[in-house]
C-alpha cells in the first residue's frame, strides 16, 4: 500500500520542516508546493503558519494560492490549518489593523485578552503547554481530528491571537489562558484547524497528525 | 494557572554533551543524542542546544546534532552558540530547530534581534543573556560563555532586546551556573518584573525545590535544567511531580 500523500502548502513564511518531519512521521508522503494547480488537486492539505496575519495573507496572494484553498473548501477536501493556518481561515483578523482572512469558518481573530478573568496582567504570548477541554456545549469530541486524545492532554501554544469562532458549533476543544476559553481546535465540514502545534507537542500531538493523516 | 515549561538544556563542544562550572572547566557528559531522547521519552517540554566553543571560533557544529534530533523528538528545540546573522538563523532553523538563541552577536549588533525577528517571528527569537552580578541588584552582560565583559546592564539590555523584537530571554546567572546552588532568584526576578516576554532562568538547578523557588519568587515563566538531569540526580518526571505538589502548574505527561 502506498503512503498517504498530504500536501504541505509552502507560501515563503515560517520554518516547514518541523511540519513535515512530524507528518513523515506519522507516516505521510509529504508535497511541498506553491503551486495552485497542486493544491487544488490535492487529496490532503496542510495549511501552516507563524508570525503574522497580514504578511501571510499578502504572502498567499501573492502565490494565488487564496482562490486555490478556498475551493478546496468546495470541493471537500480535508484541510488542517496549523496556529496561524488556523487564523487565517476566519473571516478576519484584528492583529496591525482589520485584515480580510479566507473565510472558510465564520469568526474574527481577535487579541488574548491583556488581562486574566481575575484582572491581573497576563503574560503575552501564550507560549508553552496547556490542556485540551472540550468547548463549551460539548461532552467529547468523537469523530474529530481528537478522537484518539483524552481531554486533559496538553499540547504547546505559541500566539498572541486567538480566533473567535463566530458560530460554536464550530468550536471543538478550548484551552484555558488567564480563565478564559481560547479556542483550541476548531471545525467546519472537512476543515480542521489546531492553534497548538501539533507537530511540536510530542506523542499527543502525533496522535492527531496520524489521525489526519490516516482518515 | 499558566503552566512553567521545564527545558533540558544540552551544552555541546563538538560532538559531546558537556558540562561545566561558571561555563567553564567544560567537562564531557556522553552523546547528546542518547541524553536527548532520553529527556524527550521522561517528558521534557522543551530542549536547548547550545554550542559552547561557537563563538570563539565563529561557527556552530549543531546542525547534524540538531538533524538528527528533528528525525524523532517533537517538542520545541531551540539552538544558540555563534549565530550571527539570518542566513545562520535560516540555516539552523533548517536544521530543525524552532526557536534560535543569540547571545555574542546581538550584542555587537543588537539589529540583528529585530532582523530575526522580523523574518521568523518574535516566537523564534530568543535573546540569551549571560548576567554575572557586579553590586546589589545589579548584572553586567557577559558574552562568550561568561569570558567576555560588555559594560551593559543586564536590566537595560533585557528591555531594549524585547523592545526590538526578542520574544523569549534565556537568562543565565553565570555565578550559579553548574555550581547546584539554586537559581540567582533576585536577577530572575529583576527581569521578570520589567518585561512580559517569557524569563527562562538558567542556572544553577541543584533540586527540584530550586525551581519552586525561582517560580514563586522569581516569576520565573520556565526553567532550564542541566547538571540534574545529566547526571541523573533527579528525572524529569521526579521534577515535574515536585512541581506540581508544590501547587506550580506543569504539564500534564504520563510517560508511556
Amino acid at each position: 500500500m502506498s503512503k498517504p500523500e498530504i500536501t504541505l502548502i509552502d507560501y515563503g513564511v515560517g520554518n516547514l520542516l518541523s511540519v513535515q518531519r512530524g507528518l513523515e512521521h506519522c507516516g505521510a508522503e509529504v508535497v511541498l508546493t506553491s503551486d495552485p494547480e497542486v493544491v487544488i488537486a490535492a487529496s490532503r492539505v496542510v495549511l501552516p503558519g507563524v508570525g503574522a496575519f497580514a504578511n501571510a495573507m499578502q504572502a498567499l496572494e501573492e502565490r494565488n494560492l487564496v482562490p486555490a484553498i478556498r475551493e478546496l473548501a468546495k470541493r471537500g477536501t480535508p484541510l488542517l490549518g496549523i496556529c496561524l493556518g488556523m487564523q487565517l481561515l476566519l473571516d478576519e483578523s484584528e492583529e496591525f489593523g482589520l485584515t480580510s482572512g479566507l473565510g472558510l469558518i465564520p469568526g474574527r481573530v481577535v487579541p488574548i485578552p491583556t488581562t486574566t478573568v481575575a484582572g491581573d496582567a497576563q503574560k503575552i504570548p501564550h507560549i508553552g503547554w496547556n490542556g485540551l477541554v472540550p468547548a463549551e456545549g460539548r461532552t467529547d469530541w468523537r469523530e474529530s481530528v481528537l478522537t484518539d486524545n483524552a481531554p486533559g492532554e496538553a499540547t504547546y501554544f505559541v500566539h498572541s491571537f486567538m480566533s473567535v469562532p463566530a458560530d460554536p458549533a464550530h468550536r471543538i476543544a478550548d484551552c484555558f489562558y488567564g480563565g478564559y476559553r481560547v479556542a483550541a481546535v476548531i471545525a467546519k465540514d472537512q476543515i480542521t484547524a489546531c492553534q497548538f502545534h501539533p507537530e511540536k507537542s510530542g506523542e499527543v500531538g502525533l496522535k492527531i497528525l496520524r489521525r489526519f493523516v490516516d482518515a | 494557572m499558566r503552566n512553567v515549561r521545564l527545558i533540558a538544556r544540552l551544552d555541546i563542544k563538538g560532538p559531546n554533551l558537556i558540562k561545566g562550572i561558571h561555563l567553564e572547566g567544560l567537562r564531557v557528559i556522553g552523546s547528546p543524542a542518547e541524553h536527548a531522547l532520553r529527556y524527550y521519552e521522561q517528558g521534557i517540554d522543551e530542549l536547548v542546544y547550545m554550542d559552547c566553543v561557537a563563538s570563539l571560533y565563529g561557527r556552530n557544529h549543531l546542525g547534524d546534532i540538531v538533524r538528527a534530533a528533528a528525525e524523532n523528538i517533537f517538542v520545541p528545540m531551540t539552538v544558540g552558540g555563534g549565530i550571527r546573522s539570518v542566513d545562520d538563523a535560516t540555516q539552523i532553523l533548517r536544521a530543525g530547530a524552532d526557536k534560535v538563541a543569540v547571545n555574542t552577536a546581538a550584542v555587537a549588533n543588537p539589529k540583528l534581534i529585530t532582523d530575526i525577528a522580523r523574518r521568523f517571528g518574535s516566537q523564534c527569537m530568543v535573546l540569551s543573556i549571560e548576567a554575572k552580578q557586579v553590586g546589589a541588584g545589579r548584572w553586567e552582560v557577559y558574552t562568550d560563555n561568561g569570558r567576555e565583559r560588555t559594560g551593559l546592564d543586564v536590566i537595560d539590555w533585557v528591555k531594549q532586546g524585547v523592545s526590538m523584537g526578542a520574544g523569549e530571554i534565556l537568562l543565565t546567572s553565570v555565578d550559579r551556573e553548574g555550581t547546584r546552588k539554586g537559581f540567582d532568584i533576585d536577577l530572575i526576578h529583576a527581569a521578570s518584573a520589567e518585561v512580559s516576554v517569557p524569563i527562562i532562568a538558567s542556572g544553577g538547578m541543584g533540586s527540584p525545590e530550586d525551581m519552586v523557588s525561582v517560580v514563586r519568587d522569581g516569576g520565573a515563566d520556565a526553567v532550564a535544567m542541566a547538571d540534574i538531569l545529566h547526571y541523573k540526580r533527579a528525572g524529569v518526571g521526579d521534577i515535574r511531580a515536585h512541581a506540581s505538589a508544590a501547587g506550580l502548574g506543569v504539564r500534564a505527561y504520563e510517560q508511556a
